[in-house]
């Protein structure tokens, strides 16, 4: 299929640079996303634009394929690293611009748990996905978690657990928000191996995650539901 | 001289390995979060306890509680300098067990993953995946584990670099790789491409296979491709006992020993020949396999259809191995192939 030329990001038309950087992000080419981002910048595209239309959009096909069995671990980590390129220069403009954020999450793996790899790839595709991400690692007590959201001020809270041992401290980590009246100020996403949607339920939290690249389709989705709610 | 591992594979035609580690530690009070390898020199009552409970359950062979015993595991406790100690007792209370038993029982010594991602993505190099899967496995040596037992593996480098450091030990090995993932690893290797990675080893294993991953149905999937691979080498299945389920405040996995029986016998007739338990799996599954394998006679080799019915569905449609690969995505395709 590599009969035609190389491509130059720079002669193509916003449409065809868009496709392009699709094409890109889902083979991981971090230089070529960095590059095809300055270029849309030159051309005058909001940043928010880039963010949204191209590297989001971009990395939503990555996730759907994650999810479906079609690329694993490795690839998307190689996506969420060229897409971490490109929002390196969009940060600041960002920033600037006054552009809506995508949201923040503070994730930690729960008190009794030292498994951090599940956890790990969900703050990598977060952050491959736009999100700002706190990580407050392995271990925490309830204490860690709401001191974390506080000073965050996040709009998500991500719990992880590999243990069946482990994973009903969630629970505990969401009566206290409730007692303190501020589960509500949050959305609350729970994951790892022994889970189900059903666990998720009975705990109360808002959904269960079944793999890193469903956090991110749940986190965007329940993101944007909670912006149009304030809207309304 | 040979290793006992060696030597029962070359005498018997199915072999028991053990059980969970885990779960039947935390019954004896291990608190969450707390590194189960502190307790070979806290509590080695304990560990012998456990190794005892799989031997006395019919087990040939039981894995050492080193799991998690490599400096990288550790530090998350900042125990990274007691590596060689912990891993030398884990073994040297699995021997004296093993010694006890009466008949021959091998004492593996168990290698569980880093936790770390290789370069370019992650920190973990080959060289120093070596270098930590060495030091452990020195101490394995020291306390007298008969074989190294490398486990729950999904990144091919990894298993790669284990293989390597049981070379430098000097050591026999085993090594199995967790598919938990659409019939995949986390990192997406298939059944048939471990088989395949198996024999480009310089040193390959005594056996391979497949451990924890989802429930026993998609085990036995794994399995079945191993044996299509042709691969003549023993093959291990070690599936958790059915799948954790959530009543009222408490976790069970929902396998119970009958359906353990049938998972080794079904597992025995698809061609593996060491087969044991992981997440989930106690005493009383362990008796009612060994029971079940000495006592039923081997069956015809089972269809994916005698699997889902004695065993329940798969978790995924396809396992990415054969010729329904699985789903693809069409590419534009305009920058190199």
């Amino acid at each position: 299929m590599a009969d035609e030329d190389d491509i130059i990001l720079s002669e193509l038309d916003d449409d065809e640079l868009v496709q392009q950087m699709h094409d890109d992000l889902y083979d991981g080419l971090k230089e070529e996303i960095e590059e095809a981002v300055n270029i849309l910048v030159e051309r005058g595209w909001t940043p928010y634009d880039i963010l949204t239309k191209a590297l989001v959009a971009g990395m939503t096909i990555v996730g759907n394929d994650f999810r479906d069995g079609i690329l694993f671990v490795p690839e998307v980590l190689l996506a969420a690293n060229a897409m971490k390129g490109g929002m390196a220069i969009l940060k600041p403009m960002l920033v600037e611009t006054g552009a809506p954020r995508m949201g923040k999450m503070v994730i930690g793996t729960v008190k009794g748990d030292i498994h951090d790899i599940g956890k790990n790839l969900v703050a990598m595709m977060m952050e491959g996905a736009g999100f700002e991400v706190v990580d407050i690692g392995i271990n925490n007590p309830v204490e860690n978690y709401l001191e974390a959201i506080e000073r965050e001020q996040a709009d998500i809270l991500g719990m992880s657990a590999l243990l069946t041992t482990t994973m009903p401290y969630m629970k505990v980590v969401i009566d206290t928000m409730k007692e303190k009246g501020i589960r509500d100020d949050y959305l609350v996403l729970v994951g790892g191996a022994p889970l189900n949607e059903e666990f998720g339920k009975a705990i109360g939290a808002d959904a269960y995650c079944r793999d890193a690249a469903v956090s991110v389709e749940i986190a965007k989705e329940m993101v944007a539901r909670k912006h149009n709610q304030m809207g309304a | 001289m040979t290793n006992t591992l060696t030597r029962l594979l070359q005498t018997r035609d199915w072999l028991l390995a053990d059980g969970a580690t885990g779960t039947n530690l935390f019954n004896m009070g291990l608190e969450s979060g707390e590194p189960p390898e502190l307790w070979n020199v806290d509590h080695p009552d304990r560990i012998a306890k456990l190794y005892s409970l799989a031997v006395d359950a019919g087990s040939d062979l039981f894995l050492t509680n080193s799991f998690g015993g490599n400096a990288s595991r550790l530090k998350l406790h900042n125990a990274q300098g007691r590596v060689r100690e912990l891993n030398r007792t884990a073994a040297e209370i699995g021997r004296d067990v093993a010694d006890k038993a009466g008949r021959p029982v091998a004492v593996c010594g168990s290698m569980g993953p880093t936790g770390d991602i290789f370069a370019p993505m992650g920190t973990l190099t080959h060289e120093l995946a070596v270098e930590m899967f060495h030091e452990q496995a020195e101490g394995l040596k020291e306390g007298g584990a008969d074989v190294l037992w490398v486990e729950t593996i999904s990144a091919p480098e990894e298993f790669a670099a284990a293989a390597e450091a049981a070379k430098l030990a000097g050591m026999d090995w085993c090594g199995t790789m967790s598919f938990d993932t659409a019939g995949r690893t986390m990192m997406g290797v298939t059944s048939a491409q471990l088989a395949a990675l198996v024999e480009k080893l310089p040193n390959p294993p005594l056996a391979f296979g497949a451990n924890c991953g989802v429930g026993a149905a998609d085990l036995m999937r794994t399995v079945m491709g191993f044996v299509s691979s042709g691969t003549e080498r023993p093959i291990i299945a070690k599936g958790n006992a059915g799948i954790p389920k959530y009543h009222d405040g408490h976790i069970h996995y929902d396998g119970t020993p009958a359906l353990m029986g049938d998972y080794a016998c079904l597992a025995r007739d698809a061609g593996a020949t060491i087969i044991g338990g992981c997440c989930g799996t106690m005493p009383e599954h362990l008796k009612a396999m060994h029971e079940a394998l000495s006592t039923r006679e081997r069956g015809p080799r089972p269809s994916l259809e005698d699997v889902t019915e004695k065993l329940g569905g798969f978790s995924s449609d396809t396992d990415g191995t054969g010729d329904d690969a699985g789903p693809t995505r069409e590419r534009r395709g305009r920058r190199r192939g």
